[in-house]
């Protein structure tokens, strides 16, 4: 009984980060590979969260705060970017944007 | 074994198996309009977590600028490119083989270090731990150098993303 234990926090942050990992290596699409870092992002935000709340100090939560500002503004761009590349060449795969000119 | 455990045991491991398997959904599903849905409900629920880990203004946070804001920005790109389901999403299956092992390893490698490292004794919170006024006092006093430079990254983000995506005769 009791409450949860911070190790269960930790291990889901843990396996959440993992699939993230999974996802920017397997798939060739770049807005899902750009969803699997959101996931990565997430689950480190679980784990301060859980680490806040277990140490009793406000400074994770604040850390997690500054994790979404950053979170937004990345997206922003990066699906700006996104959109450039597809004008340019037609396609969201990965692969083919492999060189870093038009 | 459910009876050694308490109802908010259960609750994890309940919620915990449906975050892993929608964010499993966003990694798998060869729709990205269906990757992006899956993605809300596992930003839904982490917040849930967020809410009973005393986190009441982050977990709100999080359904308002994540679920919200940065899935609907996804959803938009999405569809100004109609993409479609693709016949070939992922790389070769050498490849997601490597990287299946590579994504079990790594989870295994941090879950099991996490067991080994002495967990720390729990503190007690105080009233207000996690509320509005606790976590602005912390950004308006020892973070507040941070704060102000995350708005001028926020303005360098909107002029980038202008920038960037409109069209390059405009």
């Amino acid at each position: 009984m009791g409450p949860t234990p911070l190790g269960w926090y930790l291990a889901l942050s843990a396996v959440l980060f993992a699939i993230g990992v999974l996802g920017v290596l397997v798939r060739r699409n770049v807005i899902i590979i750009f969803m699997a870092i959101e996931i990565m992002l997430n689950a480190v935000n679980l784990a301060f969260v859980a680490i806040a709340r277990s140490r009793g100090s406000m400074d994770g939560q604040v850390i997690v705060f500054f994790v979404m500002t950053v979170a937004a503004a990345e997206a922003a761009v990066g699906l700006a970017i996104i959109l450039a590349m597809f004008r340019n060449r037609e396609t969201t795969n990965a692969d083919e944007l492999a060189t870093l000119r038009w | 074994m459910v009876g050694a455990l308490g109802v908010s045991q259960v609750a994890f491991l309940i919620l915990a198996a449906l975050t892993v398997l929608s964010a499993l959904t966003v990694v798998v599903h060869r729709n990205p309009v269906h990757s992006a849905v899956a993605l809300v409900s596992t930003l839904c629920l982490l917040a849930l977590f967020f809410f009973a880990l005393d986190a009441q203004l982050v977990a709100i946070l999080q359904v308002i600028v994540y679920a919200g804001a940065i899935v609907v920005l996804f959803l938009f790109v999405i569809m100004l490119l109609n993409l479609q389901a693709q016949s070939r999403a992922t790389g070769g299956p050498l490849l997601v083989a490597a990287a299946t092992l590579g994504g079990v390893a790594l989870a295994g490698l941090v879950v099991s270090g996490l067991g080994r490292a002495a967990a720390p004794p729990a503190a007690g919170v105080g009233a207000g731990f996690g509320e509005t006024a606790a976590l602005a006092r912390e950004l308006f006093t020892a973070y507040l150098l941070p704060f102000e430079l995350t708005s001028l990254l926020l303005l360098v983000a909107i002029v980038g993303a202008v920038a960037l995506a409109k069209k390059a005769d405009g």
